[in-house]
């Protein structure tokens, strides 16, 4: 792990030395079509968001959001090669073109989008970050956790939200600083910590893997904002408009109730304009990102809409069973919201 | 400017430059260092212009920014306010620690094992034997996992192993009672001094003695006498200056006294057995490559074992052991950065973190081969010097 994590940091410094342009200012786009494959960053392993199906395909949230993409550029759905990157080694497999967009539970953050050179094309989910711990600790709020050993992922955005609400609360700990999420799993079954920290949607996954998830609880306390989403290089508009308008076309499809079963149907035409403008039976909206008009029917013919997706992964069809919460449509009281397409 | 430059008298001529041995050397030399120096511009340049063209902000002023992030081992005070550059110093004060505590280790494991393994007993050989084999051949990754997996499987919290109710281990450490130094304890930690001095002097005058006559001193037990016995009455004598803060059991964790985490505790054992497995081997070769004449010599003389060995033996083979135990320091010291596996911050650790939030990856990465360079360079000068001191003087 340490030694993929050096290799990636290295990859970089390698990709920033070598000679010639550094990809990213090149078209994207060009060389997806050109490799045949979407090479996408995802999660080392994240029930509901990133994890291998029973025959060893990778699948998930995120992983929908890829081939959604993969079926949008190249129309092939499963024209992509996944990289599994680590909190520490998104970024740099990113900046050095290792991948060409990153879908891994990433927060959108000021530093990431500016000072690292990344464009955030959209928030695919709203998250904040939680707490889990033992019932048997007898606790009912994050606040009382003073001097708790807690269990962090380094290289999150939860290392220095952590940092905050002690220190905003006035309250010590002691943090247990782990790589991934398994390991840190394994450090919090053996107690090594009281409480385990990462983003709410986290925690419910890693809760149903374990033996008993009644012996746990998620405190009530979000203590951040974390808007998941999507990103790519800074200095390629086209290609961060093809990520942003795929995830939109997810978005707008739940809205005007454009679904996996009948999108195919829904492209010949239909008495709705903004379907008929997205799914290329007018105008030529896909033409001016530079693909074809019938980009967003294999986008979500890929998986289905937003809401099929959510459903299946982490919603109510899935064992995380994560309720819509800030992540319903706007129209139905959360504040998912996609620009029109026109 | 003439084709033909004037010949003889000294003069060079430069359409022999070619054919003429030393100056053909030179001139190869002047081509390669252009050569390298023109790449090495080549290099910085480029990287230069293309962290600019991709946005990314370059150079080391990053290191002056509030880090938020904690530490939870630190050997200086920081806090999530400090900066970058405060928490890359207690990085690098973690990995130092760890890398002197598992040098010394490993030393002794090494010189105590590879004496064993030269062992007349049949029993006491072989299971040194396969114990070295097995820990040399088995990745030094899966030995620190191995042995944090272990220190993860002690007992919880609550069921804290408690020694005397002062110190207590558990899967988060060893909690150890810290010292609290109250009006006095100067004169105890003043005799201590004044008792390791007095060993020195002692032991110097113990040897000229020997040399001259022959007779032996115990200096090993007057040394102990002095730097432990003395302070020991001194400390009665004046009250008992010193208190502990003892820890004790809060709701979550043992709170007060001085713990070490699992982490250390982990990384430590695994890089000194490790690392004393290789030691070992290099211990065994050097004293084979004594003469067996030197004991056969010794033992005429009615030395004993022990003392042929302590006084005959290894310091001969000392001069075989040095300069490989140099290597071996040196990897144990990088080895240590494989403690981001399990957590334990050391400098590549923190480091990663600063990486990750900071987006500095080349300026980081440089800070980390800046440290290790000169972290080796110091060490190999010390066992240099060391190994000059202990060399063969002929007479």
């Amino acid at each position: 792990m340490n030694f993929k994590k050096i290799a990636s940091a290295v990859a970089v410094a390698g990709a920033l030395v070598a000679a010639g342009a550094i990809p990213g200012q090149a078209a994207t786009l060009d060389d997806v079509k050109a490799a045949g494959t979407l090479k996408c960053g995802i999660n080392t392993g994240l029930p509901g968001f990133a994890y291998t199906d029973d025959a060893g395909n990778w699948t998930g949230f995120d992983v929908a959001y890829c081939r959604a993409m993969a079926a949008a550029v190249l129309g092939d759905a499963s024209a992509i090669s996944f990289v599994n990157l680590t909190g520490k080694t998104r970024f740099p497999a990113l900046a050095s073109g290792e991948i060409d967009v990153l879908s891994r539970n990433t927060t959108w953050t000021f530093s990431r989008d500016v000072d690292l050179g990344f464009t955030f094309i959209g928030v695919s989910y709203y998250d904040g970050q939680g707490f889990i711990g033992r019932t048997a600790l007898g606790i009912g709020s994050a606040t009382e956790l003073d001097g708790a050993s807690v269990c962090i992922q380094t290289g999150t955005t939860t290392e220095l939200n952590l940092a905050d609400f002690f220190r905003v609360n006035g309250i010590t700990y002691e943090p247990v600083p782990i790589e991934t999420n398994a390991e840190a799993r394994a450090a919090y079954e053996a107690e090594r910590c009281d409480v385990y920290t990462t983003d709410a949607s986290g925690l419910a996954a890693t809760r149903t893997t374990f033996e008993n998830p009644g012996d746990h609880m998620v405190f009530p306390e979000i203590v951040s904002k974390e808007p998941l989403g999507p990103l790519v290089r800074q200095g390629d508009d086209q290609w961060a408009d093809i990520a942003r308008w795929t995830l939109n076309a997810l978005i707008t499809a739940e809205e005007l109730g454009v679904t996996q079963a009948n999108v195919a149907e829904m492209a010949n035409g239909t008495d709705h304009p903004e379907i008929n403008r997205m799914l290329g039976s007018e105008g030529s909206l896909g033409e001016m990102l530079g693909l074809d008009a019938q980009w967003a029917v294999r986008a979500i013919a890929a998986e289905g809409n937003y809401a099929e997706i959510f459903d299946r992964y982490i919603g109510a069809d899935s064992p995380l069973a994560l309720g819509r919460g800030l992540n319903a449509l706007y129209t139905d009281g959360g504040i998912l919201y996609s620009p029109p397409f026109r | 400017m003439t084709d033909k430059a004037p010949s003889g008298g000294g003069g060079f001529d430069i359409s022999r430059a070619w054919t003429d041995e030393r100056a053909r050397g030179v001139i190869f030399q002047i081509i390669i260092v252009l050569g390298l120096a023109g790449l090495a511009a080549f290099i910085v340049s480029n990287t230069i212009t293309n962290l600019r063209e991709a946005g990314l902000s370059s150079g080391y002023g990053f290191l002056f920014d509030t880090a938020n992030f904690d530490i939870n081992q630190r050997l200086l005070d920081y806090a999530s306010t400090s900066t970058y550059g405060q928490a890359f110093v207690v990085g690098a004060l973690n990995t130092i620690l760890v890398a002197v505590m598992g040098i010394a280790m490993a030393t002794v494991i090494g010189f105590v094992t590879g004496v064993l393994r030269l062992s007349n007993n049949f029993l006491i050989s072989r299971i040194v034997g396969v114990w070295v084999e097995f820990t040399r051949n088995v990745p030094v990754l899966l030995q620190i996992i191995f042995w944090w997996l272990i220190m993860l499987a002690l007992p919880r919290v609550r069921d804290s192993i408690s020694i005397g109710d002062a110190a207590f281990l558990n899967n988060r450490g060893i909690f150890l009672p810290s010292p609290i130094f109250e009006d006095g304890s100067a004169i105890v930690l003043a005799m201590i001094a004044v008792g390791i001095a007095a060993t020195v002097l002692v032991r110097r005058w113990a040897r000229k003695r020997q040399d001259a006559t022959g007779r032996t001193f115990p200096v090993g037990w007057i040394g102990l006498g002095l730097i432990v016995g003395i302070p020991v009455i001194v400390y009665f004598a004046v009250g008992q200056p010193l208190d502990f803060d003892l820890p004790e059991k809060k709701k979550f964790n043992l709170k007060g006294g001085f713990n070490i985490t699992p982490e250390l505790i982990a990384l430590w054992l695994a890089l000194s057995t490790y690392t004393g497995a290789f030691i070992s081997e290099i211990v065994r070769g050097g004293i084979l490559s004594v003469s067996k004449g030197q004991t056969e010599a010794s033992g005429a003389l009615g030395l004993r074992r022990g003392l042929t060995m302590r006084k005959i033996i290894l310091p001969q083979a000392l001069r075989v052991i040095i300069p490989p135990m140099t290597s071996q320091y040196l990897n144990l010291t990088k080895n240590s950065s494989l403690a981001v596996a399990i957590g334990y911050q050391d400098i590549v650790s923190i480091g990663d973190t600063i990486l990750n939030q900071s987006g500095q990856a080349l300026e980081v990465i440089s800070l980390y081969m800046a440290f290790y360079l000169v972290l080796s360079l110091l060490t190999s000068a010390f066992m240099n010097w060391y190994n000059k001191r202990i060399a063969l003087v002929e007479r």
